[in-house]
């Protein structure tokens, strides 16, 4: 009895593509939609914010993950189960400071840009993948963990790597957090 | 490997953004300034729209369609190209089969699906009908470029009478 066949490898590569290839269409037509860089950066951004906070839900169905007693763990749970989840890859992480609320994700690949060489002419600005950022921050409020997240560095203006910035702010909700002691 | 779920995340964030409409101090003549999405640009400000969904979804269609394994590429009769969409271009997008297909044998087809997953976390029955056209733009548009990449020029739009079922018309055009 051969596989049903949409769980044929070629099939899962095609709905990764099917992802991959709308959210081109999606930022080509922003592009069309706003002049500045600034103003697609900032409405990817909010569009990743919307799908984080519904993604999160999903993300913790799936994954069993334990509760986290610190941002370390957080980080780590993000680049190793959630970004191999649902991209299949798995970012490195690093932590910027020593007070350990600042981390980077570097990107070594990056399936959201397999079809894209460069930035269009005129866009030096636009930060292609800023879904991404808008998905992290909406997926880490839901949980009550407000940061700030950013691009750092980006291949596709010229960098060498591809790295994204997550610096945790305040917790939102700290009296209910506080342990009992 | 990416989930199904991330496409239907962001195609649902797209649609949301039809309901974000700006507000625009001068829509013009002759647009009306009701709820829901009017098929367009009429309407000033708003930045998505049902045409602009299935701009985005014939792009897509049309890579996709490239990207499908294919026993031959040249199809023997037009039956068998929509076949292929209802088959395989539908199990690689939606993991399942188109559940009926039907033609009149001039041009013009009519695929149904009894549960769209894009529309089963809404709602089943009545409610919500009058949203559902703008959970089907970017599919029709999906099938409409795909049609193009094997050839075929058409017209495709879809109906909803029951949630979660819609049917997608597609009607051939011949020069």
């Amino acid at each position: 009895m051969s596989r049903p066949a949409h769980r044929r490898p070629e099939y899962q590569k095609i709905n990764k593509d099917l992802f991959v290839l709308t959210y081109g269409a999606l930022v080509a037509q922003l592009c069309k939609d706003y002049e500045k860089d600034e103003d697609v950066n900032k409405y990817l951004d909010k569009m990743g914010y919307g799908i984080g906070t519904r993604l999160v839900e999903d993300f913790l169905a799936r994954s069993c993950v334990r509760r986290c007693h610190s941002y370390s763990e957080i980080i780590d749970i993000i680049a190793q189960v959630a970004f191999k989840m649902y991209l299949g890859i798995t970012p490195s992480v690093t932590c910027n400071n020593s007070s350990r609320n600042e981390f980077s994700l570097i990107l070594d690949k990056n399936p959201l840009v397999e079809f894209v060489e460069e930035l269009p002419p005129g866009r030096s600005s636009l930060c292609y993948c800023n879904l991404l950022c808008g998905i992290i921050r909406g997926a880490l409020e839901m949980v009550h963990l407000a940061a700030d997240v950013t691009f750092l560095q980006d291949r596709l203006k010229g960098d060498s790597v591809t790295e994204i910035g997550i610096t945790f702010l305040k917790k939102l909700d700290e009296k209910k957090y506080r342990r009992k002691k | 490997m990416a989930d199904a779920v991330l496409f239907e995340f962001l195609h649902t964030e797209m649609v949301a953004e039809l309901w974000a409409q700006d507000p625009d101090p001068d829509p013009g003549p002759g647009v009306s300034a009701g709820p829901g999405g009017g098929g367009g640009g009429g309407w000033g400000g708003q930045k998505m729209s049902l045409s602009v969904l299935e701009g985005m979804g014939f792009r897509v269609g049309q890579a996709m369609a490239e990207r499908l394994p294919r026993e031959t590429l040249a199809f023997r009769e037009e039956l068998d190209v929509l076949k292929f969409l209802c088959k395989d271009l539908w199990v690689a997008v939606f993991q399942k089969q188109m559940d009926s297909l039907r033609t009149n044998h001039q041009g013009t087809y009519v695929l149904q699906d009894n549960s769209f997953p894009l529309l089963i976390r809404m709602s089943s029955g009545l409610q919500y009908l009058e949203e559902a056209p703008k959970f089907l733009a970017f599919t029709c548009g999906i099938l409409r470029g795909a049609l193009s990449t094997l050839g075929i020029k058409s017209l495709v739009t879809a109906s909803v009478a029951a949630l979660p079922a819609c049917k997608f018309q597609v009607v051939i055009q011949r020069c």
